[in-house]
């Protein structure tokens, strides 16, 4: 494989781009793996990455029943940030962001992340208190990067946003995360991919997992649509489809429960948004940025019921679209061009699991809601290294399945345990 | 749109409608160990295919209702309301 550089890309266009070789290979799946990941989205291939890189394991395979980045990797508004107030969460998602502002460099493959600024805007003296209590706990314990504008403040950078006397919901001034952004998800999964594949990692695409053979409290191997393979551990990476595979391992009952939210993006448009805007209030709720294509990408609530079918259902885009002219009233004319729905994991408590199973070698990475895309660096390490090492690291020592047995909730939003309502 | 045949109003739109939850569940005694209302809060199901949920019509009859409904398909198999007793003291199919 040819490594990216400026001279390579030189040379290549001085020889006619003849020289590129594959960016993965496309292999058969062998017998028998040491660590076998199913689900090939962004979680699943970062995971097979640092597991190489960091702890040496390379007979590793990454099983995806359909082509990598299928899934929630390519449904998401890949928006980045580490605004996050709970013990654990914090850690995770500024470690998180530190390995983003890296990956390019470290995968050899530019994943267009764009620190950009995340603008959450305020409506209420009731919110700036509460945002300003939230940023204070940032820059308290360690991420200073949090700051709280006034409304001139926020007229002088996004001159557009609706400030008119007439708005439904006025603007007082917003919180702000300059160190976040947006990726390019696609490059994204292909970035791990290519270095996963690099370092050993066996990418089985159309393969899709039958059925999970155990035997006396171990996972011994996999039925696939390729045939049967055995796994010395097993990862579970496939977020919507969690308690599927959990049944299929024997077990039931999960703190989980499957939700599809929406996503839209506009026809191309000229430059408009240079930054990640959020509008949430009561029961409305939505984001928007602009990508370098041009589009603009956004989204809002879930669908509000419990479904596994990726497709969105109409009400809502009402909804995103009636925010949208609330927030962004420059928007009315422009014409949508697609919209899409993926499955999530919502749960209980609006925060992830990299947990310990009850099986000895079955390792379950689930529960991201909305925010799966900007854990995939951290996810991707803590996943690898529970996996390699069979302890959870201590940043991740509360993001384990019986945290609710503790007594513990990790609920940014307050909102309690109810799957649907942690947006 | 999902349409819901609501017993009370007959069929509406779904966004008449909020949804509340897993159906099947039932919880335990206020003296129940602490594990039967972890499990009852925290854990679910989350069938892929047929399930049974509660929805409240909210922006009509405001009962809650047991729908019998694919997760995969969102095809309603069943309806009906929530409180049985309270359905036959209005005087409606149950």
């Amino acid at each position: 494989m040819t490594r990216f550089s400026a001279w390579n890309i030189f040379w290549q266009g001085m020889s006619g781009q003849k020289g590129w070789t594959r960016q993965w290979r496309d292999p058969e799946p062998k017998p028998h793996y040491d660590v076998v990941i199913i689900g090939g989205g962004l979680h699943g291939l970062a995971t097979a990455y640092y597991l190489s890189k960091n702890h040496g394991i390379r007979n590793v395979a990454v099983l995806e029943k359909g082509w990598i980045g299928g899934g929630n990797a390519g449904r998401n508004t890949t928006i980045v940030r580490s605004n996050y107030t709970q013990p654990g969460n914090r850690e995770f998602y500024e470690h998180s962001l530190k390995l983003w502002e890296q990956l390019s460099h470290d995968l050899n493959y530019n994943v267009m992340f764009s620190q950009r600024s995340h603008i959450a805007l305020l409506h209420s003296p009731g919110a700036v208190d509460a945002a300003s209590r939230n940023y204070n706990t940032m820059r308290l314990t360690g991420n200073a990067d949090a700051e709280i504008w006034s409304l001139g403040q926020l007229k002088e950078t996004v001159p557009h946003l609706n400030y008119g006397g007439d708005a439904r919901f006025p603007i007082m001034g917003a919180a702000v995360h300059k160190r976040a952004g947006t990726a390019r998800h696609d490059a994204v999964v292909w970035g791990y991919a290519r270095s996963a594949d690099q370092l050993g990692v066996d990418i089985i695409q159309n393969c899709e997992v039958t059925g999970i053979l155990c035997d006396g409290g171990r996972v011994t191997g996999l039925e696939t649509s390729r045939g049967k393979i055995s796994a010395g551990k097993l990862g579970l990476a496939v977020a919507g489809n969690t308690s599927r595979l959990w049944n299929m391992a024997g077990m039931s009952h999960l703190p989980i429960e499957s939700h599809k939210l929406q996503a839209f993006v506009s026809e191309p448009l000229k430059p408009l948004l240079d930054q990640v805007v959020v509008f949430g209030m009561g029961g409305a709720h939505f984001y928007i940025s602009q990508s370098d294509k041009g589009g603009m990408v956004f989204g809002g609530d879930l669908d509000w019921y419990k479904s596994y079918a990726q497709k969105g259902n109409l009400p809502i885009v009402q909804d995103v679209a009636e925010a949208a002219m609330s927030v962004l009233p420059c928007l009315g004319r422009v014409r949508l061009l697609r919209h899409w729905s993926g499955v999530v994991d919502m749960s209980m408590d609006g925060t992830h699991f990299i947990s310990k199973t009850p099986l000895d070698n079955l390792y379950l990475n689930a529960g991201w809601n909305y925010g799966g895309f900007k854990a995939t660096p951290a996810a991707g390490t803590y996943f690898a290294d529970l996996i390699a090492n069979d302890r959870p690291h201590k940043v991740i020592a509360n993001h384990d399945l019986k945290r609710f047995e503790r007594g513990i909730q990790l609920d940014e939003r307050g909102a309690g345990p109810d799957p649907k309502l942690h947006g | 749109m999902i349409r819901i045949p609501c017993p009370f109003c007959g069929t509406r739109d779904h966004s008449e409608f909020a949804y509340g939850g897993d159906g099947s569940i039932t919880y335990p005694s206020l003296d129940a160990p602490m594990q039967d209302w972890h499990d009852a809060v925290f854990q679910r199901e989350n069938i892929c295919g047929v399930q049974v949920e509660t929805w409240q019509h909210v922006n009509g009859c405001r009962m809650w209702i047991l729908v019998e409904r694919d997760t995969m398909t969102h095809e309603i198999h069943s309806v009906r309301p929530a409180h049985a007793g309270m359905a036959k003291a209005l005087g409606a199919a149950s």
